[in-house]
C-alpha cells in the first residue's frame, strides 16, 4: 500500500497525470535559491535553455555566467568562485559535466572541497532521440567514488526543485543529475525531503524496492500490479545517492529480505552497486538489479528506449518474480 | 591592512637567492620533486611575496589580500620556501616537503596549508581558476583585489588554458594578472619539439590580452611589469616572463633532465656524482656561480 506518510499525488496512477522533465524542477529550484542566498551564481556552457538554467538567468542575469561549450573551464572557474565566498551551480549536460571535466572536477573541487553544485541534465537512456553520445549511463559511478562529493537523482520535478534547494544549503561539493523526458509528477509539496535520507514510498513485506529518478515511478507502477498479484512489494526512493540512507535501506531488508534496485544509469558503479557495497558488509540478501547493463544508449523514444534496455515497469514486476523465487530457495 | 615592508632591490636579490638555497636543500632531502622550475621561478615568487602582494601572513584568510594561484603545483617548493621566508610558517617545516603527514605536499593543496589558495597539479586548470575569482571579485563583490595566476609555457599546450584565456578577456578581468615562466622546457623536452607555442605574445594579443615580455630573473622589470599591469584597464595582462630553468645552478641550467629530478639521487652522463649535486648547487649559489666568496666555503 502506498506510504500516507508520502504524501504522493492523488492522480498517482492516473492516465491523465502531469508528466514533467526533472531539470525544470532544477531551473525552479535554482531560482528560489537565488532568492533566498545573494552568494548563488549559475554557470552554464551553452546549454541555458535545455539545462533550464535559463529560469536563473532571466531572474538574475548580473549573477548568470555564461562560459561557452567549455566545460574543463567551466568547472575550474566556479572553482575560483567558490573560492571568493560564492556557491556556483555549473550547468551541462551530464555526458560533458561531470563526463568531459571530471579531472576538473576531481582537482579543482573535489579535492579542494570547495562549495560547487554539478547539474547535470539529459542523464539517464530517456534522453531518447540524442543518442548515446548524449545520454549519461555513467555519470553517478563517476562522481559516487569522488571522495567528499554528495550524488542526488531526484525523481520528478518537484523533488528535484528540493533537491536542488537542499544543495544549496550544502556546504560542498553535490552532484546533481537531471532527466530530460517529461515524467510523472507523481510527489507533491508535503512529499518530505531530506538530504541523505531515502523515503518509503509504497510500504510492503516480501521484497524491497530501492530505485532512484524518475524509474521509482515505473516502481510504483510495478508493485501496484504487483499487489494484485498478490505480491506485497515495498518501494523505497532512494534520491541520495551519496551519502547512502543505511538505515532506512537495512530496516526494509531485514523486513522483506529480497531486493530489487532500479536505476536509469549502468549497473556497474551505480546507485544499485552503492546500496550492494553496503549490504555486503552488513546483511546480505538475494538482489536483482534493473538498469543499464554495460551497454551504450541509442536513438529512439524515451518510451521505446525504456523497454529495449528493460527498465519499465514490466520489468522490474519480472525482477521481482526472479528476486522471490531465489528468495525461497 | 597590512603593508609590505620596504625591500630595496639589492635585498631582493639577495632574499632570492636565499630561497634558491632553500630548495636545493628542501628537494636534497625529500629525494623526489622538481628542480628546474622552483630555482627558475625564485626571483618572480620574491618580487610577489616581498614587494608585488597585498597580503599577510598572520592572516592567510585575509579578505581583501591579493590571491596568488599557482597554476602549475609542481614548482611548489619555491612557493613553500617563499611563504616560509614572508612569515607563514616557520623555515624548518620546509624540511618536511613531500613526507607522510606534511602540510607541504608534492603537489600543493589548499585545505592543508593556509595561504595556499587552492589545489594544483594537473596542469590547465590555474588560469580558469583565478579567472573564476577575478569575477567575483570585479563582478559579483565589486572588491579591488587583484588576482595574479602564475602558469608554466608547458600548460600552454592545454585546451584549457585557451577556455581561460578566452572567458578573462570577454569579460575584461583587468583584475586579473597571469605570468607564464617561459623557461622552454618540459618534462619531455623542449616545448618547441614536444609541441612549438611560438607566438605566444601573438596569441594572447590575438585573445585580447594585454601581453608584456620581461626579464623573469630582473627583479626591477619583475616589480615594474605588475605596476604595469595595474594601468591596463578592460583587458587582462599576461606577463611572459622569460627564466632560464635551473637559474643559479650551472648544472642545472637550461637542461630539462632536471625538470623533474631533485638533487642528490641519481648519477647522470654529463652531470655531477650524485653525492656532490647538492653541494656544488649550494656552492654556486652561495658565491653567484664563483663571482664572490663565501663565508660557508
Amino acid at each position: 500500500m502506498v506510504n500516507p506518510q508520502a504524501y504522493l499525488s492523488e492522480k498517482l496512477f492516473s492516465p491523465d497525470i502531469e508528466k514533467v522533465p526533472t531539470r525544470n524542477g532544477y531551473g525552479e529550484g535554482l531560482v528560489l535559491s537565488g532568492e533566498k542566498n545573494k552568494n548563488v551564481v549559475v554557470l552554464c556552457a551553452d546549454l541555458s535553455e535545455s539545462t533550464r538554467s535559463e529560469y536563473f538567468q532571466k531572474k538574475f542575469p548580473e549573477r548568470f555566467i555564461e562560459v561557452g561549450v567549455a566545460e574543463q573551464n567551466m568547472a575550474s572557474l566556479a572553482s575560483g568562485m567558490a573560492l571568493a565566498g560564492k556557491i556556483p551551480f555549473i550547468s551541462s549536460y551530464a555526458t560533458f559535466s561531470p563526463g568531459r571535466n571530471n579531472e576538473q572536477i576531481r582537482t579543482t573541487i573535489a579535492i579542494n572541497n570547495v562549495n560547487v553544485k554539478i547539474g547535470g541534465a539529459h542523464a539517464g537512456i530517456s534522453v531518447g532521440p540524442d543518442g548515446a553520445t548524449h545520454q549519461a549511463l555513467e555519470d553517478m559511478a563517476l562522481m559516487r567514488v569522488m571522495p567528499n562529493m554528495r550524488v542526488i537523482s531526484p525523481c520528478d520535478a518537484l523533488e528535484a526543485k528540493k533537491a536542488t534547494i537542499a544543495a544549496a544549503e550544502i556546504e560542498g561539493p553535490v552532484y546533481l543529475r537531471f532527466a530530460r523526458a517529461g515524467t510523472p509528477l507523481f510527489t507533491t509539496e508535503k512529499t518530505p525531503f531530506h538530504f541523505g535520507k531515502a523515503e518509503v514510498f509504497w510500504i510492503g513485506n516480501d521484497v524491497t524496492i530501492v530505485a532512484s529518478g524518475p524509474l521509482a515511478y515505473e516502481a510504483l507502477l510495478a508493485v501496484s500490479l504487483l499487489e494484485k498479484e498478490g505480491v506485497s512489494a515495498e518501494v523505497i526512493n532512494n534520491h541520495t545517492v551519496k551519502p547512502l540512507d543505511k538505515e532506512t535501506i537495512l530496516a526494509s531488508l531485514r523486513k522483506t529480505k529480497a531486493l530489487v534496485t532500479v536505476e536509469e544509469h549502468q549497473v556497474a558503479g551505480g546507485m544499485g552497486s552503492s546500496v550492494l557495497e553496503m549490504l555486503a558488509q552488513n546483511f546480505q540478501v538475494p538482489a536483482e538489479m534493473v538498469g543499464i547493463q554495460d551497454r551504450f544508449g541509442e536513438s529512439g523514444t524515451p518510451e521505446e528506449l525504456l523497454n529495449e534496455f528493460k527498465l519499465s515497469h514490466p520489468f522490474i514486476m519480472e525482477a521481482v518474480k526472479k528476486v522471490l523465487r531465489r528468495k525461497k530457495t | 591592512m597590512p603593508t609590505q615592508k620596504q625591500y630595496s632591490i639589492a635585498q631582493l636579490e639577495k632574499k632570492a637567492n636565499e630561497i634558491r638555497q632553500d630548495i636545493i636543500t628542501m628537494l636534497l632531502e625529500a629525494k623526489s620533486g622538481h628542480s628546474a622550475g622552483p630555482l627558475g621561478m625564485a626571483d618572480i615568487f620574491t618580487a610577489l611575496y616581498f614587494k608585488v602582494l597585498k597580503h599577510d601572513p598572520k592572516n592567510p584568510e585575509w579578505e581583501d589580500r591579493d590571491r596568488l594561484i599557482l597554476s602549475n603545483g609542481h614548482i611548489c617548493p619555491v612557493r613553500y620556501a617563499a611563504m616560509a621566508h614572508a612569515g607563514y610558517f616557520k623555515k624548518e617545516e620546509l624540511m618536511t616537503l613531500r613526507k607522510f603527514g606534511s602540510r607541504l605536499q608534492g603537489h600543493p593543496e589548499r585545505a592543508r596549508l593556509p595561504g595556499m589558495e587552492t589545489t594544483s597539479g594537473p596542469l590547465g586548470s590555474g588560469l580558469s581558476q583565478a579567472s573564476g575569482m577575478a569575477y567575483a571579485g570585479k563582478y559579483l563583490d565589486k572588491k579591488d583585489w587583484r588576482v595574479f595566476c602564475l602558469m608554466s609555457d608547458g600548460e600552454q599546450e592545454c585546451g584549457q588554458t585557451w577556455e581561460a584565456a578566452m572567458f578573462a578577456a570577454k569579460n575584461r578581468l583587468d583584475n586579473l594578472v597571469a605570468i607564464i615562466d617561459r623557461n622552454n622546457i618540459q618534462i619531455d623536452g623542449f616545448t618547441e619539439d614536444v609541441m612549438p607555442l611560438e607566438d605566444l605574445k601573438a596569441k594572447y594579443e590575438a585573445f585580447n590580452w594585454h601581453v608584456l615580455e620581461i626579464d623573469g630573473h630582473n627583479m626591477e622589470e619583475i616589480i615594474d611589469a605588475c605596476n604595469q599591469a595595474k594601468a591596463i584597464h578592460q583587458k587582462p595582462t599576461l606577463i611572459l616572463a622569460h627564466t632560464i630553468p635551473g637559474k643559479g645552478v650551472s648544472f642545472m641550467e637550461n637542461d630539462f633532465k632536471w625538470h623533474g629530478t631533485p638533487p642528490g639521487v641519481s648519477d647522470m652522463p654529463g652531470e655531477p656524482a650524485k653525492d656532490e649535486q647538492a653541494k656544488i648547487a649550494l656552492k654556486e649559489l652561495r658565491t653567484l656561480q664563483g663571482k664572490i666568496s663565501s663565508e660557508h666555503e
